[in-house]
Parts: structure tokens; C-alpha cells; sequence
């Protein structure tokens, strides 16, 4: 690789790693506004370290919901990742129990696509790594300056904390929903049935259990294409 | 909650996400490459992440509600598909909650 590629690389992977980073700032509020404490939405963002899961985990036990629920609604959106680690195994490689054990840590959407958009394996692994970091460092300051900044606000202010969480999910849904993305109209099929399921669930079921039944939603999508749809 | 129970919860899930991780770098790809099992993880997040908006946005425990919070959020549909940066997006969804918060207190 080039120097030129190299210096490209880098930047590109740290300046996705800072900018999604400071979204941490809007899981640290909804993590306080859902009654956690600050070293549990630090202990989250550092140890569990995948977005959409920790935003479901806190906004399930935030509506009220149970643990079983909270922690069900958090493996089935961490699932994903499974599937980026077998993408990433033949660029990565990494050796040994530790190596392997270090970079799992990181498998996530975004140093996913960082690799796997790299010319190579070298800079796929370049990639991986300065995006990691950056966005590690960044997501886990940022909580913590979001947490303790929920924990200090007035009355007008949680009113305005308790409207950007539903706007925050709907900002992670969007991009699977928009025009373009892969199978767009079924990801859209599969989020309006989502959304039903769970509102039509809601007088019915203990809190939080209506999210993970709006799993079923996924019946909606048919069949896998003969592909096998996204590769 | 209790704090334990709380803590409980968040070092669960913390652990279970991470192995799911590890699982992808360690288990023979043929096990997780299936078709219809790539097709669930494909769109089993549209599915939650909708349910979690409506979620948050119309419901207080059992209730169906409906107040500054769904606003908000139009608000935010608004500017998402006026392809606004996260931080705009958020912060008038904020704003939009709090002025009828201030309108309707």
C-alpha cells in the first residue's frame, strides 16, 4: 500500500469513528432518563459496545419493561454481529485466542463497513483498527458527558430529553428504510409491522414484552432471495 | 428495578452481545451462512428499532399516549428526510417535544 492510500484510510476510519462517536452523547441521555446510573451506561457503551443494542436494552427497561425483555431485545439486534465477524475473519485473520478475543470486541456496523469498503487486507485491518479506536474512545466519552448531562436537567428539559429517544431509534431505522438501501421495501414491510405489532400489543402484555414479540414481524419479509440476499 | 437486579441486566446483555461477536470470528461460517438465517438478522432490526419508536413514542407503561413526544418526532421524520445531520435531527425533535411540553403544561 502507498503512503498516499494509507494517509486515506486514516482518515476516512477516524472521521466516521469521531462523528458516529458523539451519538454516544444521545445513549448516555437515554440511558439517564431511563433510570440507569452513569457507571451503568459507561459499563454498557464500554463492554457491550454495539449502538442499536444498548439503545434497545435502555429503552426497553425506560418503558417499564423487565429484564428478560430488556436483555432479549438487545441480543436479537446484536445477532447482526455474529454475521459481520464471519465476513471480517478471511480479512482480519487474526491469530491466536487473544487477538481474536481483542478484535470481536470491535465488530460492529460501522468498522464492518470500513473493512469491507478497504482496497486490501492490509488497510482493511488499517481500517478496522484506527475506526475502532476512534469511534471506541468517542462513543464511551461521549456517553458519559450525556448521562451526566440528563441527570441535570429541569422540567422543560426532560420534556425535550423524553422526545429525542423516540427520534433517536427512528434516526437508526432510517437508513435501512430509505431509498437505495438493499431491499428497502421489505426492511419498510417488516418496520410498519413491527411498529403494529408492538402498539397493538402495548395494553396487553407487560411492558417492554411487546418489542421483542414485534420480532415476528420478520415473517413478513418471504422467502430469502435465491442469492441469498445481501452477501 | 433494584440497583443489583439493574446491574444484573446490564452485565448480562453486555456479555451476551460480546460472544455473539466472538461467535462470528469462531465458529465454521457454513454454521451462520444460511439463507433464511441471513435473511432473519437482515431485517430483524427494522422490525425492533420500529417497535421501539412507537414504543417511546406513544405508550406510558400499558397506556397508549399521545403528547410532545409524538411531535417530536414527526419533526425528526421531517428533517431525516431532508437527510439532516444525527445532531440536527435530535435537537429539533427536542425542541419540538419541549415547546409543546411548555404549550400544554
Amino acid at each position: 500500500m502507498t503512503t498516499a492510500e494509507r494517509a486515506a484510510t486514516l482518515r476516512d476510519a477516524i472521521g466516521l469513528g469521531l462523528a458516529v462517536g458523539l451519538y454516544g452523547a444521545a445513549f448516555g441521555a437515554t440511558a439517564g432518563a431511563a433510570g440507569l446510573s452513569p457507571w451503568q451506561a459507561v459499563v454498557l457503551s464500554a463492554v457491550m459496545f454495539t449502538g442499536a443494542s444498548q439503545f434497545a436494552l435502555v429503552g426497553v427497561l425506560g418503558a417499564g419493561g423487565g429484564g428478560p425483555a430488556a436483555i432479549g431485545s438487545a441480543l436479537l439486534l446484536g445477532t447482526r454481529n455474529t454475521l459481520y465477524g464471519v465476513r471480517l475473519l478471511p480479512l482480519l485473520r487474526p491469530r491466536g485466542f487473544l487477538r481474536r478475543a481483542g478484535t470481536a470486541h470491535w465488530v460492529i456496523d460501522e468498522t464492518t463497513a470500513l473493512a469491507v469498503a478497504a482496497p486490501d487486507r492490509r488497510l482493511a485491518r488499517l481500517a478496522f483498527l484506527a475506526g475502532g479506536a476512534a469511534l471506541y474512545l468517542t462513543w464511551n466519552a461521549a456517553t458519559l458527558a450525556g448521562v451526566l448531562g440528563a441527570a441535570a436537567l429541569g422540567e422543560t428539559a426532560r420534556a425535550a430529553l423524553d422526545a429525542v429517544v423516540p427520534a433517536a431509534f427512528l434516526a437508526l431505522l432510517w437508513p435501512r428504510l430509505r431509498r437505495g438501501a438493499p431491499e428497502a421495501p421489505v426492511q419498510r414491510r417488516v418496520a410498519a409491522g413491527g411498529a403494529a405489532v408492538a402498539l397493538l400489543l402495548t395494553p396487553v402484555v407487560p411492558p417492554g414484552v411487546q418489542v421483542l414479540a414485534a420480532a415476528v414481524a420478520v415473517l413478513l419479509a418471504g422467502r430469502p432471495r435465491p442469492a441469498g440476499g445481501r452477501a | 428495578m433494584s440497583g443489583g437486579a439493574l446491574w444484573a441486566v446490564v452485565v448480562a446483555a453486555s456479555v451476551g452481545c460480546y460472544l455473539l461477536k466472538l461467535a462470528g470470528l469462531s465458529v465454521p461460517a457454513a454454521w451462520v451462512q444460511h439463507p433464511w438465517v441471513t435473511r432473519v438478522v437482515d431485517v430483524v432490526p427494522a422490525a425492533l428499532l420500529a417497535a421501539l419508536v412507537a414504543v417511546q413514542a406513544l405508550t406510558a407503561g400499558t397506556a397508549l399516549v399521545v403528547d410532545g413526544r409524538l411531535a417530536g418526532l414527526a419533526v425528526a421524520a421531517l428533517a431525516l428526510a431532508l437527510r439532516a445531520p444525527f445532531v440536527v435531527v435530535l435537537l429539533l425533535a427536542g425542541a419540538a417535544g419541549a415547546l409543546v411540553n411548555v404549550l400544554t403544561g
